[in-house]
């Protein structure tokens, strides 16, 4: 063990950016902010959200109040839309959302991990090349393979079913786990799976007891991140199903709603989107790894 | 990290022993890569023979074989020609207004003040929201011309209610999509400006540099290759916008934000003419090609660099 513990405060300090003393001290004073700065990120941020921020609000509102033509900020608040935003089937495409997303979300990271391992801690032959395969395909266009996919959907009878929107999303989803969980793999000291090698533990065990704990975090990260993309996926969703579908087909129904039902439609999208945007915050430290396919930390 | 970048010593045995040894390493990887292969080469193979076959579901004639027929109307198709110019037009102005909000944003989210997490948190939610639920939102509460806020504000400033999806469809659009991925730009460039060496910025202090020298001859080099990538990363993922064009104009006014995505789908679930729409997928890829060449090279040049660390 202590060949390990060791090499530890060896690559800690090489990294040099922890250690004690004045450089510390040097670069906080540095990273803290002017007054001016302080202001422009705290706008800025505002400014994103504030199109949130106005959904929030209208959903509150009556539809007269919503409809005026001046945004009206002081108004009483109602619930009413709250109340219907879970008619008209709402429950019955929110579950489909949770079982497209939960399902694939699994299948996904069962594939994705033993994937990332042979790609990183036991790596094959071309290791590189196999990851660059897997990102080109997040890059080829969904338009370009739309029209089989839904013929041999048709063959094989699955349009308009829960099972062909679970593939699909396994498809968008499985090259980004990997990416994902081949980052955190990589941060698993070698010595560690040595040390455990060399008390006899099999590759089993090993990722069972060692691997696995240690990129927990990693792998929750990976699974809400996943989540998300399929809880908002749409073009799918629109070219494969009709009525079997999930919560963006149920949205797309208040299109023809029309302007007289804003504050309606902003309480169903405040409710559609919650579950999203908490799972996004959840895992907004590990998004840039998932998103740039773990280049960067 | 380079301790965790080598690979696990394998004792060599016997010729057999050593394919053993390979297959038990490749097992892991195959049912994941089998399935990638499968789900995206397939029927990527099948656009290409489809496009070469004369295949429209409304006249109800046999699939026959069109040879270049379909992309002999594509040419000539003035729509198509149409929806290539909004897909540049709409990726390209999406992406430098992300890459330029996002940056400004991460140059100051990237400095410590009192509720920076928040910040942080509150600008990056665009990105999470589900987009079609935006889209609908925005429809009614920001672009239409009587009861918009976008409305009330050019009207605040004498412009009269722009009726947006009407009269500035392609601006109305693209802003949109900027406000959704400006997000994704801060998170990729404040990554950047986080991995920036500690060092340089410092000598850079101590000899006195400005603000503005520090970032035009240190930051911006080092953030070179994160702004490449988070460009090429946006535009392949804003060249394939449908949702917001699907829900706000249908791709009108007379096709005007009609992009490439867009005219697929109208081609092969409007008109059913599954050849045309094909080729118009295939010229879609072509295009996509020639921006992931670029974004692969670039990632792969970032990742070496990573390893060698």
């Amino acid at each position: 063990m202590s060949t390990v513990e060791i090499s530890r405060t060896a690559t800690r300090s090489g990294r040099g950016t922890t250690g004690p003393g004045k450089p510390v001290q040097r670069r906080r004073d540095r990273d803290r902010a002017s007054f001016g700065t302080a202001v422009l990120g705290w706008g800025g941020s505002l400014l994103l959200f504030s199109p949130v921020a106005y959904m929030l609000l209208k959903s509150f509102q009556t539809e007269t109040d919503a409809a005026s033509p001046t945004p009206k900020l002081i108004f009483t608040p109602t619930l009413e839309h709250y109340r219907g935003a879970f008619g008209q089937g709402f429950w019955a495409y929110a579950g489909n959302s949770i079982a497209v997303a939960v399902i694939s979300t699994i299948i996904v990271l069962v594939l994705a991990l033993p994937a990332a391992y042979s790609l990183s801690v036991r790596p094959i032959a071309k290791a590189q090349d196999v990851l660059f395969f897997f990102i080109s395909t997040k890059m080829m266009p969904v338009a370009a393979g739309i029209v089989p996919i839904y013929i041999i959907a048709q063959e094989l009878n699955l349009l308009n079913t829960l099972p062909l929107l679970i593939i699909m999303h396994l498809g968008l989803n499985l090259p980004l786990a990997v990416w994902m969980l081949r980052s955190f793999l990589q941060e698993i000291p070698i010595d560690i799976l040595e040390a455990a090698a060399m008390d006899g533990a099999s590759r089993t065990r090993t990722m069972w007891t060692i691997i696995l704990p240690l990129i927990r975090p990693g792998l929750w990260s990976t699974a809400l991140l996943c989540c998300v993309f399929s809880w908002n996926e749409y073009f799918y969703a629109v070219n494969l199903t009709t009525t079997t579908s999930t919560l963006p087909l149920f949205m797309q129904k208040f299109l023809s709603f029309g302007e007289l039902y804003t504050a309606q439609v902003a309480a169903v999208a405040t409710v559609v989107s919650i579950p999203v945007v908490i799972l996004g915050w959840l895992c907004q430290r590990s998004l840039v790894r998932g998103l740039l396919f773990g280049a960067v930390k | 990290m380079t301790s965790t970048m080598q690979p696990v010593p394998v004792p060599v045995v016997s010729r057999q022993a050593g394919m053993r040894e390979r297959w038990t390493r490749r097992g892991p990887l195959l049912p994941a890569l089998v399935f990638t292969i499968v789900l995206t080469q397939i029927p990527f193979l099948l656009t290409i023979f489809y496009s070469f076959q004369n295949w429209n579901l409304l006249n109800g004639t046999p699939r026959t074989f069109a040879g270049l027929d379909n992309f002999r109307s594509t040419v000539s198709d003035d729509v198509f020609w149409k929806s290539i110019w909004n897909t540049l037009v709409l990726t390209g102005v999406s992406t430098i207004a992300c890459l330029a909000l996002g940056l400004l944003l991460a140059l100051t989210l990237q400095k410590r003040f009192p509720g920076r997490g928040v910040a942080r948190t509150l600008a990056i939610t665009p990105f999470f929201v589900m987009p079609v639920a935006v889209a609908l939102f925005w429809r009614s509460a920001v672009f239409d011309p009587s009861f918009g806020i976008l409305g009330w504000m050019t009207d605040l400033i004498g412009l009269g209610r722009v009726n947006w999806l009407s009269e500035q469809p392609m601006t109305a659009i693209i802003l949109i999509t900027a406000w959704r991925w400006t997000p994704f730009a801060m998170l990729v460039l404040l990554a950047g400006l986080q991995a920036m060496p500690d060092d340089q910025l410092e000598a850079a202090e101590v000899d006195g540099a400005r603000w503005r020298q520090q970032f035009r001859y240190l930051m911006l080099p080092h953030l070179r290759p994160f702004i490449e990538l988070s460009a090429l990363l946006l535009s392949m993922n804003i060249i394939q916008t449908f949702g917001e064009i699907a829900l706000l104009t249908a791709g009108g006014p007379a096709y005007a934000t009609t992009n490439i995505t867009y005219y697929v789908y109208l081609r092969a679930f409007n008109a059913f003419d599954f050849g045309t729409a094909s080729a118009y997928g295939l010229v879609a890829l072509v295009l996509t090609i020639a921006l992931a060449m670029p974004a692969l090279r670039l990632l792969s040049g970032i990742f070496q660099a990573e390893g060698r660390r």
